[in-house]
């Protein structure tokens, strides 16, 4: 069981005057185990800092995260993160940046290797084991974010608009790529998106925020079965009525 | 290719009519070899000190006044550079005395540097190491100012817990190449310390210290030898360093800076 729980979270972010900031408001949420659901809302409406709540990089003015029983006070491989930067450390080859986190945990060398060449061969890149970061295009780049993270078997992978940086064609290929990832690990995904293509895509539900101050205005189920096709007419009219919320919302401001 | 090869002989040529026009001032035109020496007086010199031995002794005695103000340097330098640069409250402690003692020239230390530790080996390198230790100081200070916070982030989700750990295996790996480069200056600056350092008289070996003594006897040839020992000498420690560096410790790096 690893879901996860958001309850009665808000941020203020401190202004210069002295004021705050409301980022996000009462934000009541409930991830179920191995769900995948993506967060999406209008820009700065504090999708990216709820993530980064959950992720233990910040701390809630006030309510609360709970991931698998636990509440969260801090950032913990059990919830890895791929942000939407280029975070490899460009220091280390790829087999080793994938190891990284096992060597924190006190792995030894041997055990490293063989766990990091699993989620190597898991994204497709055992051909660039010994490459170094600068030697991937950006979507290469991704992927072993996405290996680094899961190499640590976390409960939850949370996922900061990883494919933001990338054209749309390796977009798209990734997309289904983390989809059978998915269904591999069966890791509970929470993915934060400004795309509602991606969204509608990707996830068992999609969680949409109101600006800011963010908080949940609507919850959209997506029942279908994967892959789905982003040509049909269901997928057409599930893209259209978030749009439209996501629109209305930030003329309602 | 065949441009570099044209620079090279371009080069070469300079240099054959740079020793010409100095052979023909020297012999001609000052005619005293105390004020000017010729090139084959310097050549007899070289020659002469080589075959004696005493050059190979003065490198290598000087090599090791170096070599103790660099590590030292580097041994303390990088330290209080980590500290002053990850740690607010070390920053707001230490800066004050840094920016004091900074500006003092470090051959105005060299009367403290006989007192505390005599006509010695520790003394020169005394004197390099107050040279050298501030560039490598205010490098590493500056690369773990600069650390990317995504990589900070990326090593507290994946796992590190104490500062110490961010430290070891993420900050310090990112502000290898500032270090590197800070290093570098700092082998500069504690080789121009050199010749100071061994002028008052810590060993009767030592280039620097032959530059003054063959002064004082005059043998202007022997001094401008050892002139051009010097400027060899610091060339070649900064190739091997930078080969050093480039082909070991930043291989990754090259790849992400503009060249």
């Amino acid at each position: 069981m690893s879901g996860v729980i958001v309850e009665n979270l808000s941020k203020a972010f401190p202004k210069e005057d002295g004021d705050v900031i409301w980022a996000l408001k009462d934000i009541n949420l409930e991830i179920r185990d191995e769900e995948f659901v993506c967060l999406v809302g209008p820009s700065g409406c504090g999708k990216t800092t709820l993530l980064r709540i959950i992720a233990g990089l910040e701390s809630p003015t006030t309510g609360r995260v709970i991931v698998d029983g636990n509440v969260v006070t801090g950032p913990d491989p059990r919830r890895g993160m791929v942000f939407q930067e280029y975070s490899l450390f460009p220091w280390q080859k790829v087999i080793d940046n994938i190891a990284f986190g096992l060597e924190m945990r006190g792995v030894g060398k041997e055990e490293r290797r063989r766990i990091g060449e699993r989620y190597l061969e898991m994204v497709g890149l055992s051909q660039f084991r010994d490459a170094y970061p600068y030697e991937l295009s950006g979507g290469m780049r991704q992927r072993v974010a996405i290996a680094r993270a899961l190499a640590n078997d976390p409960d939850v992978l949370l996922m900061d608009e990883p494919f933001g940086a990338l054209d749309a064609q390796t977009r798209n290929r990734m997309q289904g790529e983390l989809l059978s990832i998915w269904e591999q690990t069966k890791k509970t995904i929470l993915f934060v998106t400004h795309s509602v293509d991606e969204a509608v895509y990707l996830s068992d539900r999609i969680v949409v925020l109101t600006p800011r101050p963010g908080s949940v205005r609507e919850i959209v189920e997506i029942p279908w079965p994967r892959p789905r096709d982003r040509t049909s007419i269901e997928f057409a009219d599930v893209r259209r009525k978030v749009l439209r919320m996501i629109e209305d919302t930030e003329n309602s401001r | 290719m065949k441009r570099q090869k044209q620079k090279q002989l371009l080069g070469i040529a300079a240099l054959i009519i740079a020793a010409a026009i100095w052979q023909f001032v020297a012999e001609y035109v000052v005619g005293r070899s105390f004020i000017l020496p010729s090139v084959t007086d310097v050549a007899v010199a070289f020659v002469n000190l080589l075959a004696s031995g005493t050059l190979l002794i003065d490198i290598g005695v000087s090599f090791k006044h170096f070599g103790i103000g660099i590590l030292a340097a580097i041994f303390l330098g990088v330290p209080v550079g980590i500290l002053m640069g990850w740690f607010r409250v070390a920053d707001s402690l230490l800066d004050p005395i840094i920016e004091i003692l900074r500006p003092i020239p470090p051959l105005a230390w060299i009367p403290f540097a006989i007192i505390w530790f005599g006509l010695t080996a520790a003394a020169a390198g005394f004197v390099i190491f107050v040279g050298a230790f501030f560039p490598i100081l205010t490098a590493t200070y500056t690369a773990f100012r600069s650390v990317p916070k995504i990589y900070v982030e990326a090593g507290k989700v994946l796992g590190c817990d104490t500062s110490f750990e961010l430290i070891r295996h993420v900050a310090l790996p990112s502000a290898i190449p500032s270090i590197a480069s800070g290093i570098r200056i700092s082998m500069g600056v504690g080789w121009m310390c050199l010749v100071a350092a061994e002028m008052f008289g810590v060993s009767r070996n030592g280039l620097g210290y032959q530059l003054w003594h063959n002064y004082y006897l005059h043998q202007m040839p022997e001094v401008v030898v050892y002139m051009l020992i010097l400027g060899f000498a610091g060339l070649i420690i900064d190739h091997i360093f930078r080969h050093y560096v480039d082909q070991r410790l930043l291989r990754w790096h090259e790849g992400e800076v503009a060249s």
